[in-house]
């Protein structure tokens, strides 16, 4: 990825800590688009409120960064207005899955040719740590300092119930995976959903045991299986460990999609 | 060719759009505005446009401005509850400077309140709803007519003030049915283009910057956080954030008599009303019922921004009466801008004000 073609360099520094992980998802989008061959002109992202959905304002296409929770009712305007634009959305847990979820679901439901990357920390890290939508049970917030005892969303399998045409989860540490991954949501008409968990050092990762940004990274890399593996040990009656992370291609699919250009 | 029809207020307004250069709907059903939406739905595809039914308000009012960032006239429609869910992205629109138009049908509030019944209890939420400190415009409508002339130029001050404008009609006139004519062509105006190479967010000398569209290779950034003219956020610098919280008031306010929408009758009379929507009809049959007296009228086309030079062409005024369908949510306004005397008449619960109501009142107060 060139970084004088898609990142606006009079907007850094970036507000991201050290260690997060956002700039590497940012990295994996903009290296996909560009092997897409879009032009910038032709390329819009759309976030809503987070620390994820501040990355539009460091890349240099237009770009809009709208209220909390609701970038993807923004981005279908967008899109059915101008079906020639290329349309990303850039979101995070918070965004996406609690205050925006409705929007998410509506979203997968038209199956509106929008790509959506979220990056999942596990936490409202701007606000400074508290308990999200996919904050693991027992796992230290600010909002939930004695443990989080609410069960968490499984993102992907909310877009696939909802009737997204693509989806798949990756994280930080499978670089190659996600940015092929996410070219593959970028080709495929219709909604395609990617999430993207992602370590934040500062406010999740100091506070369950990853004392170092590379702890969390090593958990990424350690903790996660294939999806296509688990299915196998099902097959075979094998016991899929519960903390196990599923990556990988869930749906491919060819659902009636809105805003596809015929 | 112009065309003589008789139609419904909601009907006409949606017809108004059209002719307006109206190309995107996003909106979510809502008694009494359901109309508006369904007309568009009906012509919108066949005019090349797009109409989406949305999965609450908030997605309508985002869809719009979404929309309208690609260069197209976008509008949504709603009544009470929609309107307040909307507010938040009424202040991104007015953040972002964002041209777009909001119908309300109003009715009863607070809360539900009286889905099929008239009200004006959201004149002071259109002005004030969304955090901060904005302004925008707000047009009035007395007659079916009015409901497709209003929204006409409620598109073309939208365009020309980047601001949301707000279409602030009532149930009644929503729900009546008037002649309309339809004229062959109206007066459209677009939204100004940013020179290329000029910052995206620098005003003009009539405090405007041109406008980026979505598409064109401006590479334009755009947030509801405070941003400086580079539209960067720049949240922490009170010099930033004053001088463009300052810029998009004065953008609107200063035009406040020059877009100023009435009709003045009677200068010369010591007893004046002063009215919009529904209850300036009341007023009308008053005056006409009683040729021998003289009663000044100032009916609002425009309520905001609030135009208050026009209470001064009433130069022997002794007493403002203000019918409105609600506690008395333009009396306050008025009330701070005159000397003299101010009777709010308020009238809750749907039904209009009767001639001998008003009569009553200025008999009492004569």
């Amino acid at each position: 990825m060139s970084s004088d073609t898609w990142l606006r360099e009079d907007r850094l520094p970036h507000i991201f800590c050290a260690g997060c992980g956002n700039g590497t998802v940012i990295n994996c989008t903009l290296s996909a688009v560009e092997a897409m061959g879009w032009r910038r002109e032709d390329t819009v992202f759309v976030s809503g409120i987070g620390c994820s959905s501040r990355a539009p304002g460091y890349i240099a296409t237009d770009s809009l960064h709208t209220t909390h929770g609701r970038a993807l009712a923004f981005a279908t305007g967008i899109r059915l207005a101008n079906p020639d634009l290329h349309i990303v959305v850039l979101t995070g847990d918070g965004d996406l899955a609690a205050i925006g979820g409705n929007h998410f679901i509506h979203a997968c439901r038209r199956n509106i040719d929008i790509t959506v990357v979220c990056m999942n920390n596990l936490i409202y890290g701007m606000t400074g740590g508290q308990g999200s939508p996919t904050t693991p049970i027992g796992a230290l917030s600010t909002t939930t300092p004695y443990g989080s005892g609410e069960p968490a969303f499984d993102l992907c399998g909310l877009a696939m119930a909802a009737g997204a045409n693509f989806v798949a989860r990756w994280t930080s540490y499978h670089v190659r995976e996600l940015t092929r991954t996410i070219l593959t949501g970028l080709e495929t008409p219709g909604l395609s959903f990617i999430e993207a968990l992602v370590q934040c050092p500062t406010n999740y990762g100091r506070r369950n045991r990853f004392r170092q940004v590379t702890d969390q990274i090593e958990y990424f890399r350690s903790h996660t299986m294939l999806v296509a593996k688990a299915e196998r040990m099902k097959e075979r009656g094998e016991q899929v460990p519960a903390d196990m992370i599923l990556t990988g291609e869930f749906v491919r699919r060819n659902r009636p999609a809105l805003g596809v250009r015929p | 060719m112009t065309r003589i029809e008789f139609m419904q207020g909601n009907t006409a307004c949606a017809e108004g759009a059209l002719a307006a250069g109206c190309r995107f709907f996003g909106g979510y059903p809502i008694t009494p505005s359901t109309e508006v939406a369904e007309h568009m739905a009906l012509k919108l595809p066949k005019a090349g446009g797009v109409f989406i039914q949305m999965e609450d308000e908030i997605a309508g009012i985002a869809s719009i401005i979404g929309a309208s960032w690609t260069g197209v006239k976008a509008m949504t429609a709603t009544s009470g509850p929609g309107f307040s869910l909307m507010m938040e992205n009424i202040g991104y629109a007015v953040m972002t400077e964002t041209p777009c138009v909001v119908v309300n049908i109003q009715r009863g509030g607070p809360s539900t309140g009286q889905p099929t019944m008239s009200g004006q209890g959201d004149m002071l939420q259109c002005r004030f709803g969304s955090q901060g400190d904005y302004s925008v415009i707000a047009l009035c409508p007395a007659s079916v007519q009015e409901m497709f002339d209003l929204t006409v130029d409620a598109f073309n001050l939208a365009e020309r003030f980047r601001v949301p404008v707000f279409l602030m009609a009532d149930e009644i006139i929503g729900h009546m049915r008037e002649k309309l004519v339809i004229p062959d062509t109206v007066i459209c105006e677009q939204r100004r283009a940013l020179v290329p190479g000029s910052l995206p967010f620098r005003a003009d000398d009539d405090l405007m910057p041109g406008f980026p569209a979505f598409g064109k290779g401006y590479g334009v950034h755009v947030t509801g956080l405070t941003h400086d003219e580079r539209g960067y956020p720049c949240a922490t610098s009170p010099t930033v954030h004053e001088d463009l919280v300052k810029r998009l008031v004065a953008k609107v306010e200063s035009a406040r008599t020059r877009i100023a929408a009435y009709d003045l009758i009677n200068p010369d009379a010591e007893t004046v009303f002063v009215s919009y929507g529904a209850p300036a009809r009341t007023v009308m049959q008053l005056l006409h019922d009683n040729p021998g007296e003289n009663i000044g009228h100032l009916r609002l086309k425009l309520v905001w921004p609030f135009a208050e030079t026009l209470l001064g062409e009433f130069q022997n005024a002794e007493t403002f009466i203000i019918p409105e369908q609600n506690l008395g949510q333009i009396s306050r306004e008025i009330e701070r801008h005159v000397d003299v005397v101010v009777v709010p008449v308020p009238k809750l619960g749907g039904a209009l004000h009767t001639p001998e109501e008003l009569k009553a009142v200025m008999e009492e107060h004569q």
